[in-house]
């Protein structure tokens, strides 16, 4: 048995890349085994041997998918499984059927991070462009002391500039606290040109003080981090700033898809639509039924069931719209504050409808992968994909909103109907098949609205409550029965919104944004589009 | 003849009903009524529907067992709604007119403190079943949630310590009421204690229902360029979803800002794509994925009560802390009335006090003696890709509560036992 | 043209059939209910419970409530979405009182109230003083809830905001209100609010004999607010009041000043819920944020339109229903009462448009019988969609 096992050693040592199993038993046992410190100590080996063949397994740990017979057995067995399938971590072959009683490898966060950055670490010496490329960026903020050797073999083996400056800028960070003067007064220097928001905190672990004594002697050293911390705070606050106006330009994004079904509905037909944030409850059940339909049937296509969602969910949200129409608001046209009772009795109803028929808990609503993570753009500067996608997603919904209101015979009519309902009878217009579709085209649109809202929060009954009264602050704010309005209101609200939390806190902003709303409308009683034309009365 | 049948069964339906009516009337006798108090619509029904649905699962069991003192338990259902004036109403009428023995129930603090002035003026008992601020204890109340020091502290230890990543910044982050307040003064006070400067703790309060994170989020990463962060969280149900899905999606991993949350059990993340949180940590003193057979007798127990009744989610059944919580509750309860002989709150106080049951976070729970608390185990997991939780970190036994945490000035004075006898 | 007003006051309120009810109720209210609740005994099949005096007690707020709420809304025809922040008002000035008579007894055993123990406040602030006098308390209960509505109204009927946009930013001022009073930092007592009262007047709180009376004044300030009510909308101001409602423009072109007229049943209105929330907090015991949630001052409304907008009687009914509806039903059916509350509110306005006591009236003359002395059950017909 010693002799196989060192047999493997040296097969590891020469033969690594060619090898199927990738780490030697020993090593294995301990990751498996041992506790955190153990743990640690073997990949530091494994770094130290830099063998790219240790990665899948170094990954199966990271995503919890190794599991270990439990040590107290004589015969131990460790199996990398993935989708029920187990592959021993030894030799690499198939196992089938999986043993009894087999537990999962746990880790913690410490080991997690250290097995991250340990396949980045090994992952540099990859033939791939990109793969190296993201491995220096995920060794930029986790890189120890113990990879300076790794560190230097690949910056001298680096042949692309973007990637060596990276390596660069990483070995510079690692070495500040340690080598000679002008080795840490160049590294400080480099620092100043780093996009990584931990070189500010390195930075400014330089300049700290213990009492009334500076944690660094020498002066020099801390006036030349000093320069540098001012560049590179110079150019995070710069993204900060960026990033406010998108925070800003996103929750109006949303208050707007929230409010344009509104403004349809109780904007245009004159429809108090207490159910209004019911139907965007709608439409984000919707969504979440086609996730699983896909999940069930279509687990291929999975990452694309968004596009399926968003038809759907408009369909069913303006189909229920309409049946609440045909069977109730119809009724109460000319009596809009009886639509307000009534259609407070219908959102409760659909409240407690989806409540027992999905449970009173959320429902899990993913993010395709497309849709998850972000983009850097600048210096610590993360855009969301979800937020990216929904702000586009506004504007689509907007235009097509804009082109079927103002270039197609269904929004004329609409127009004449909400403008002049008798005249537009008179001349033919079939008065209540138009309002029975605009308002489902209201709801359709609560619905697509629903389907945003489930990429970015919760689904589940409470929904539409937490929406309802921001839907009619904006469409009241803009104007009732003005599109513009709407989408300046949204806008304006939001940006203001993100802030005045920046500086206030979340509840005051809030609050400030409401007494605002307050005193804007004293200002301009018929918000901030006013119909134009002489009315005497309302 | 026709109208002598009719006649004849005239007498007969009527006697059989005035049977009947005899029958339900005996049999109301026999019965013990429980109150079950947890709101099942309104803000509120996302988290307490559960506790409901268990308390009524630990009835059965205890009625398939043959009941209480030979009578079996009936449980009356009220829905308080989120409301809370209306759960004092509902309060009154469980104990003065459904003349319940024992009530279950309560979430929110606010809940809790507007039945309380009830319990205490007609004497009956509430069980409650979940994690909160401490600060209080009265005699007609027995918490089997975690008192601050039984999830809060040792959670934050376990930041601060080499294993959990040792944190030197703290973001303590909460929904602005009693509980994330009150945990975050003690929290302050101690991380004070273990030499954690002011300017290296920041306090932010979000309202209820907060659903924008972004400049939350966007603030932590700031705060965390500062040094190595951990953000303790106590944001309340609903926000959590909105906050985890923007952590995610804006890189904060878990490995470089972990968040603990002590809100944020297996239900919480029902909702929630828990890929991109892999690492973030919750402390509680149960997590469904604790092995022991205990357990998993519960688990199976529980699988098979949402199938048989059809509860939403059946097809995912998830246990959480406050469930097991509850289900301690009833069972304590039971037994305690059992050991008794009696249902009356002053004659049932003693026999709770001390009362022991194995529970299924795997040690066995003891009520205190005096002070109305579990004993209970922390444990501190990390979240899985799955939803479930990896147990990171145990106590080596249960810890004793105390509602009146040493870090809030003037509680030294306090008795560990209610004042009111 | 409407019959010219009666001189007698007596007759004027109401005719014999109305005081009737009036007086009945009363009977009810002083005799009937201490009787069965105090004295009799309590295995007694006429006793009733301590429960149904609070709930009943409660009730009775809310019916305030809607009294106030159909001045403004079913008589002058302007809908507020934020009375909850009034009715909330009053009850803070009240639980104020309440929390500074606790005295020593709290948890900790302080001078200040237990909230601010905790968190680390060592004085009151300057807008808690002087509120353990009860003089005080009772003033600040009518100034604040009618001091923000004069401020308020005095602004937005200034500038015409009308409709729609009046009832929003009614929603925005409550919203508004809750969030700061939620903040911890404000100063009363967060989301947890004030709880745990244990005397009014040294008296203690939690007796049969406090409950009753609190619930006997309740009765006493309702029958006083629906006469005052009465007294309003039968007098000229009620009819100028009525012609706001319908067509505020010839009013204007009359010679009359709108926002006077207003401004006076806006404010009343408010003092009316800040006294109905005074009323409510010692009842139920606690007084939370939550009372001033955009959702429940919509539920105001709905209590008037359901009873019957446009009568005095008919909101007092709505109140009563919509309310003692949800303590059964939540009871009855605690997984579905939702779906019976929500078909309630859909069949009312479908079916019976002028609310539950027009669709009586109706039945009652349809009967041949003579139609009471109630206003005619005006769901005003002449207001138009605010386009």
């Amino acid at each position: 048995m010693r002799v196989v096992l060192r047999l493997f050693l040296q097969c590891v040592l020469c033969l690594a890349a060619l090898s199927a199993q990738a780490v030697s038993p020993d090593l294995l046992q301990k990751l498996a085994y041992g506790e955190a410190d153990d743990k640690l100590a073997a990949l530091a080996l494994i770094v130290a041997g830099a063998d790219e063949s240790a990665i899948p397994l170094l990954q199966a740990l990271a995503d919890d998918s190794v599991q270990a017979s439990p040590d107290t057995r004589e015969k131990k067995i460790i199996l990398i499984v993935k989708d029920g399938k187990g592959v021993d971590a030894v030799t690499g072959k198939a196992v089938e059927p999986l043993s009894e009683g087999l537990e999962d490898v746990v880790i913690n966060n410490r080991v997690r991070k250290e097995i991250t950055t340990a396949i980045a670490a090994l992952k540099l010496a990859s033939p791939d462009k990109a793969v190296r490329l993201a491995a220096a960026r995920e060794l930029q903020s986790n890189a120890e002391e113990s990879m300076l050797p790794a560190l230097a073999r690949a910056v001298a083996k680096e042949s692309d500039p973007d990637i060596k400056n990276l390596l660069a800028l990483t070995q510079a960070s690692i070495q500040l606290s340690t080598g000679d003067k002008p080795a840490r007064m160049a590294a400080i220097s480099a620092l100043a040109a780093s996009n990584n928001p931990s070189t500010k905190t390195l930075l400014i672990g330089l300049l700290a003080k213990k009492g009334n004594e500076f944690v660094e002697p020498d002066a020099d050293i801390r006036a030349a981090a000093q320069r540098s911390l001012d560049t590179v705070q110079s150019k995070l606050s710069t993204g900060e700033r960026f990033g406010q106006a998108f925070t800003g330009i996103s929750l109006g994004s949303i208050l707007l898809l929230a409010a344009l079904g509104l403004a349809i509905t109780y904007g245009l037909m004159g429809v108090i639509n207490m159910a209004h944030g019911e139907l965007i409850m709608v439409g984000a059940y919707s969504t979440y039924l086609v996730q699983n339909f896909f999940k069930a049937n279509l687990s291929g296509a999975f990452d694309w069931y968004l596009l399926a969602a968003v038809p759907v969910s408009f369909a069913v949200a303006a189909l229920v719209g309409m049946l609440l129409e045909r069977g109730v608001i119809r009724f109460l046209y000319g009596r809009p504050l009886e639509t307000l009772l009534a259609t407070w009795g219908i959102s409760l109803m659909l409240i407690q409808a989806c409540r027992s028929i999905f449970g009173a808990q959320n429902v899990q609503v993913e993010n395709p992968v497309w849709m998850s993570g972000g983009v850097e753009v600048m210096a610590g500067i993360i855009l969301p994909y979800n937020r990216i996608v929904i702000i586009v997603f506004a504007l689509f919904v907007l235009f097509m909103v804009w082109v079927m209101l103002t270039r197609t015979r269904l929004g004329l009519f609409v127009r004449a109907v909400t403008q002049n309902r008798g005249m537009a009878a008179c001349v033919g217009v079939p008065t209540k098949r138009i309002d029975t579709v605009a308002f489902g085209l209201g709801s359709g649109i609560a619905g697509l609205a629903g389907c945003a809202l489930s990429q970015i929060g919760n689904v589940g009954p409470d929904l539409g409550q937490s929406y309802i009264v921001d839907s009619f602050m904006v469409v009241v704010l803009g104007g009732v029965g003005q599109l513009a309005g709407t989408v300046y209101a949204a806008m304006g609200l939001g940006i203001a919104n993100k802030f005045l939390e920046g500086v206030a806190g979340a509840v005051l902003a809030k609050i400030c944004i409401l007494v605002f709303i307050i005193i804007f409308i004293q200002k301009r009683p018929q918000g901030i589009f006013a119909l134009k034309g002489r009315f005497a009365d309302n | 003849m026709q109208r002598r049948s009719f006649l004849k069964q005239l007498t007969v339906s009527v006697s059989l009903a005035v049977a009947g009516m005899g029958a339900t009337l005996a049999q109301a006798q026999e019965t013990i009524k429980v109150g079950v108090l947890h709101s099942l619509s309104g803000t509120m029904a996302i988290s307490e529907t559960v506790l409901k649905d268990v308390a009524l699962m630990a009835i059965d069991e205890i009625n398939a067992k043959g009941g209480v003192l030979g009578k079996k338990l009936e449980p009356v259902v009220v829905d308080p709604a989120s409301n809370w004036p209306l759960f004092a109403e509902k309060a009154r009428q469980l104990i003065s007119k459904d003349k319940v023995a024992v009530t279950f129930g309560c979430w929110t603090s606010v809940s809790r403190k507007s039945v309380l002035p009830v319990f205490e003026e007609l004497n009956s008992l509430l069980f409650y079943p979940v994690q909160y601020e401490g600060e209080e204890l009265s005699k007609n109340v027995y918490y089997t949630g975690a008192a601050p020091n039984q999830q809060a502290i040792p959670a934050v230890e376990y930041l601060m310590s080499k294993e959990g990543g040792g944190a030197k910044r703290w973001v303590l982050l909460g929904t602005d009421y009693v509980y994330p307040r009150t945990t975050n003064k003690i929290l302050r006070a101690f991380l004070k204690s273990k030499g954690v400067d002011d300017k290296d703790i920041d306090e932010k309060y979000t309202p209820f229902g907060h659903s924008d994170y972004q400049t939350i989020v966007a603030d932590i990463k700031k705060f965390a360029q500062g040094g190595k962060t951990a953000v303790v969280s106590t944001i309340n149900g609903d926000s959590n979803v909105p906050f985890y899905k923007e952590l995610g999606n804006a890189g904060l991993k878990a490995k470089d800002v972990p968040v603990v949350a002590f809100s944020v059990g297996e239900e919480e993340l029902r909702g929630v794509d828990t890929k991109p949180l892999v690492g973030h940590l919750a402390a509680w003193n149960y997590f469904m994925s604790v092995k022991n057979p205990t357990n998993d007798e519960f688990k199976k127990k529980w699988a098979a009560y949402a199938k048989a009744k059809k509860l939403p989610g059946a097809d995912k059944p998830l246990t959480n802390d406050p469930m097991e919580a509850t289900y301690i509750g009833v069972h304590m309860w039971a037994q305690a009335a059992a050991k008794a002989k009696s249902i009356e709150t002053d004659k049932i106080i003693p026999a709770i006090n001390g009362q022991t049951f194995k529970a299924p976070s795997g040690l066995t729970a003891t009520m205190d003696a005096k002070n109305h608390h579990l004993h209970k185990p922390v444990l501190i997991g990390e979240v899985k890709a799955d939803g479930q939780f990896n147990v990171v970190w145990k106590t080596k036994g249960p810890i004793k509560a105390q509602p009146w945490s040493p870090f809030i000035a003037g509680n030294d004075k306090k008795k560990d036992e209610p004042e009111k006898k | 043209m409407a019959p010219p007003i009666p001189t007698s006051l007596f007759s004027r309120l109401y005719g014999p059939r109305g005081w009737m009810v009036v007086g009945a109720f009363a009977l009810l209210a002083f005799v009937v209910f201490p009787v069965c609740n105090l004295v009799l005994p309590k295995d007694s099949l006429f006793y009733i419970s301590d429960y149904r005096v609070a709930l009943i007690g409660k009730i009775m707020c809310y019916a305030m409530v809607a009294l106030a709420m159909d001045l403004i809304w079913g008589y002058t025809g302007i809908l507020s979405l934020g009375h909850g922040v009034f009715f909330a008002l009053g009850g803070y000035a009240m639980g104020m009182y309440l929390m500074r008579q606790i005295g020593l007894d709290g948890v900790y055993h302080m001078p200040l109230p237990d909230f601010m123990v905790f968190l680390d406040w060592k004085t009151l602030p300057w807008y808690w003083s002087f509120t353990e006098h009860f003089w005080y308390a009772m003033l600040l209960v009518v100034l604040v809830p009618g001091l923000l509505a004069f401020v308020f109204g005095f602004f937005a009927f200034r500038s015409r905001i009308k409709g729609v946009y009046f009832s929003i930013i009614t929603q925005a001022m409550t919203f508004a209100f809750m969030l700061l009073f939620f903040r911890n930092d404000t100063g009363f007592g967060g989301n947890n609010g004030f709880t745990d009262f244990k005397r009014i007047l040294d008296i203690p709180i939690a007796t049969s004999g406090m409950r009753m009376t609190l619930f006997m004044l309740s009765a006493a300030t309702l029958i006083g607010m629906l006469l005052m009510a009465r007294w309003i909308v039968t007098s000229k101001l009620g009819r100028v009041l009525t012609a706001i409602r319908d067509a505020e423009s010839r009013v204007m072109f009359s010679g009359y000043n709108p926002v006077h007229y207003k401004l006076f049943i806006w404010t009343l209105s408010a003092v009316m819920c800040g006294i109905a929330g005074a009323l409510y907090v010692p009842q139920v015991g606690i007084i939370n944020p939550s009372e001033m949630s955009p959702a429940n001052s919509i539920e105001i409304a709905i209590w008037v339109a359901l009873g019957g907008r446009g009568s005095l009687v008919g909101a007092i009914l709505g109140a009563g229903i919509v309310n003692g509806a949800k303590s059964w039903l939540t009871v009855a059916f605690p997984e579905y009462w939702l779906f019976f509350l929500g078909a309630l509110f859909i069949v009312v306005t479908l079916f019976l448009p002028n609310g539950v006591l027009g669709a009586l009236q109706d039945l009652w003359s349809r009967k041949g019988g003579k139609r009471s002395d109630a206003p005619p059950a005006g769901a005003p017909t002449n207001t138009k969609v605010p386009s």
